[in-house]
């Protein structure tokens, strides 16, 4: 989206583009770049990296580690950041948890987590969701009952998104049965080790295990580890989904997406001609990567207003990017399933083949089951249905 | 980066509202749609007066020299009265290809009576077996004595019924597609109205006399640089257009009432609604992006940006007409009723200058927006 940049902000995209490429580990990129998966390790090491660099958390408080950045100097370095394939900074730290403690935290909650959290030494999960607590997050029924210096928690979150990693999780719990239900929530603290935390893993329709059930059994959490006012947790969540808007579209990740799928589909025969030059496959390629320039404009409109307002109420246009940019993003792995045809069906763990066969084509281990994992995309951060209402509340006024 | 107007542009958007506010209501329009002429030539001196007909001329000429981005505040606000006086033909197409092409003396000879409101103007490049193609035509031009003639039929030349000068593409003897300005005294017409209601008509050449538009070696790079400031700027048009249909549509589903409720409190008709808001501001993001690359130097990047800002807000045009009948029913299909028309002139400008497949496939055969992967 070079057109609607300045020439001071195109220079920083370079900057950033320059300092991706020369100082996150070839061999980590090349991994995004191919589809392979990318483990805890790598995003340890890169993560630790940016934030040598001081790149691991932009959008912080400058006393912790933050840059003052305008919001679109924020999008051009998660944008290059994406289109370098660099794993990001885990999101549950530098995104979730991080700012909810910088904002509501109290000075030692500080001291404690925020640079062990931007370094990723604690790797976070998200404990939001539960077995019957989804779109209708606030009826979450996991219960945290203060008995002297500690509160007692038992219940169950799910949907919990590589807890097999995380050291720590953050958690809305109810510490308040009798109150409405938003305002009886509380925002805690737990270390993932405290006895009586169980983790058991899920296994998605793409054969991997990204989410776990997590079940808490008279897990003692200390007092202090409770971040804000008790009963205020439900506002700390709002401002944490709040900061979800514009990176959950993620435009950089499906940029590169569609990139990939153009390097397959040119290097792919069809009818003795590259699937690039089909006419039918090329323009469900061009339509896509329209879309997907009016969601990057978009996201900028949405920053932009940021920029010059400051984060205020959340206006529908971020409901616009969560379901429009979901959507393409699942579109850019269809077509990539579309570009393997055939040699993309196989279920196959590794790309090694026995001696004397040709190799795998580049996306016959990932299109398939990216494919199905992304369909979490529309379900997940507020399902698409959500949004809709959101956007339908807004512009009918009710 | 840019995108918020600034406050002298705002200004522009607020007059012009108010304006429009004020002398283009349902009724109005449907009059002047039913009148002789098919539009007002009171609001057109009105409009010369604010200084929109010479908006984008030179002040040597008469006008106000401003640029793409005014043009663009005047479009949304003209797209969301869905106003029918010759707006596009004359200042868009017509001023603006003269600005570009005309020699000093054509310019000093027409642009004032433009600003001024006294001059129609209309381009004729369509031909009926070339679709939108601008170079594969028939029409041709040969000398005779000081100028030319023309000699060809023009088909779907916006504000040909009553343009006074008609810029005209044709075959040069060596071939190559020159420009050249008639008057429209000098050729016969097949006048009638669009669909939208906006008058049209047909041209025929018959050895007519014209006069070379500038230099034949620069018309070809300065016709495409205004068709691609025209495709934006209808591209702004038909976002005011969107703008104003979901709002009637909004409007519409609070006051209705069936089975005891305003027909709004029903989610098939919420979630409908939340997608037609989508698509308009997807369609505004292309809008915006568009009018950005007008004023990029890169003449290829910015013919990519107008074409996807127009396929895209094509499409969701389409989207936003079409589900603002059905959400209305039966009220959505009458004449009488305002948000038809609308869907009228969304799809006509879909049909204007190019359409969504044919720039889907000028656009992948270019090599699209994003690069290869590396």
């Amino acid at each position: 989206m070079d057109i609607a940049l300045s020439k001071e902000e195109r220079a920083f995209a370079e900057e950033m583009r320059t300092f991706f490429h020369t100082q996150i580990p070839a061999e980590i990129r090349g991994r995004g770049a191919r589809g392979e998966h990318v483990g805890r390790d790598e995003y340890v090491t890169t993560q630790q990296i940016l934030n040598q660099h001081d790149l691991a958390v932009p959008h912080w408080p400058l006393a912790w580690g933050g840059k003052d950045w305008t919001p679109i100097q924020r999008h051009l370095y998660n944008d290059e950041m994406l289109l370098a394939h660099v794993p990001p900074p885990l999101a549950f730290n530098v995104h979730m948890v991080g700012p909810v403690i910088a904002t509501f935290g109290s000075e030692e909650q500080k001291q404690r987590f925020l640079p062990p959290t931007a370094n990723l030494d604690i790797w976070w999960c998200q404990g939001f969701s539960e077995p019957n607590a989804g779109s209708d997050l606030a009826s979450l029924k996991t219960g945290a009952v203060r008995d002297g210096d500690h509160y007692v928690v038992n219940g169950q979150k799910t949907w919990t998104t590589l807890a097999q990693y995380a050291d720590w999780i953050f958690c809305l719990v109810r510490t308040d049965p009798a109150a409405k239900k938003q305002r009886g929530i509380s925002f805690l603290l737990i270390d993932m080790a405290s006895p009586g935390v169980t983790v058991r893993p899920i296994q998605l329709i793409d054969g991997g295990y990204e989410v776990n059930e997590v079940f808490f059994d008279n897990v003692l959490v200390p007092a202090d580890q409770l971040v804000g006012q008790e009963n205020a947790g439900w506002d700390y969540a709002k401002f944490l989904l709040g900061n979800e808007r514009t990176n959950v579209v993620a435009v950089g990740q499906t940029k590169s997406r569609v990139m990939r799928v153009k390097r397959l589909a040119a290097q792919t025969q069809t009818n003795g001609a590259p699937l690039l030059e089909d006419p039918l496959f090329r323009a469900r390629l061009t339509r896509l990567e329209v879309e997907l320039a009016a969601i990057e404009m978009s996201v900028l409109r949405v920053l932009d207003t940021e920029g010059r307002l400051g984060p205020g109420k959340p206006d529908p246009v971020s409901s616009v990017l969560k379901l429009k940019g979901t959507e393409l993003q699942q579109q850019a792995t269809e077509l990539l399933v579309d570009v393997l045809g055939a040699g993309g069906t196989g279920y196959r763990r590794s790309g090694e083949v026995p001696a004397g066969f040709a190799p795998l084509p580049e996306g016959a281990l990932d299109a398939m089951p990216t494919y199905f994992n992304w369909r979490k995309a529309s379900i997940y951060s507020g399902s698409n249905e959500v949004q809709r209402t959101i956007i339908a509340k807004a512009i009918l006024g009710f | 980066m840019q995108l918020q107007l600034t406050d002298e542009q705002r200004m522009l958007a607020e007059t012009v509202k108010s304006l429009l506010d004020k002398r283009y209501d349902p009724n109005t329009r449907l009059e002047l749609l039913g009148s002789e002429l098919g539009f007002s030539r009171e609001l057109w001196r009105q409009y010369a007066e604010l200084g929109l007909l010479g908006l984008t001329i030179d002040e040597r000429y008469g006008g106000a020299g401003m640029g793409a981005a005014e043009l663009s505040v005047v479009m949304e606000e003209f797209g969301r009265a869905l106003v029918l006086e010759p707006f596009i033909a004359t200042v868009v197409l017509g001023a603006q290809l003269l600005s570009a092409a005309g020699t000093p003396e054509q310019k000093s000879a027409l642009l004032p009576g433009v600003a001024a409101g006294e001059t129609f103007l209309a381009l004729a490049a369509a031909e009926r077996d070339a679709r939108w193609s601008r170079t594969d035509i028939q029409t041709t031009a040969v000398q005779a004595g000081d100028g030319w003639a023309l000699t060809g039929e023009k088909t779907a030349v916006l504000g040909g019924d009553v343009a006074d000068h008609v810029l005209v593409t044709a075959k040069l003897p060596d071939g190559e597609v020159g420009l050249f300005i008639a008057d429209a005294a000098g050729l016969r017409r097949d006048s009638y109205r669009q669909q939208d209601g906006l008058g049209a008509a047909d041209l025929l050449f018959d050895s007519t006399p014209a006069e070379l538009l500038g230099d034949p070696v620069e018309t070809g790079t300065q016709l495409e640089q205004v068709v691609d400031i025209a495709m934006a700027m209808l591209g702004w048009e038909a976002v005011g257009a969107m703008d104003r249909m979901l709002w009637l549509t909004v409007d519409y589903l609070k006051t209705r009432v069936q089975f005891g409720h305003p027909i709004a409190v029903f989610q098939a008709l919420q979630f409908r609604a939340a997608d037609m808001y989508v698509s308009l501001e997807q369609g505004r993001s292309m809008a915006m992006m568009a009018r950005l690359a007008l004023s990029d130097d890169d003449a290829a990047a910015r013919r990519r940006a107008v074409q996807a800002a127009k396929i895209l807000i094509d499409a969701s045009a389409r989207h936003v007409g079409q589900e603002a009948v059905q959400l209305h029913g039966g009220i959505g299909m009458t004449m009488e009723y305002p948000v038809g028309h609308y869907l009228k002139r969304t799809e006509v400008i879909a049909k204007t200058l190019a359409d969504g497949d044919l720039l889907v496939s000028e656009l992948g055969a270019a090599g699209g927006l994003l690069p290869p992967g590396s």
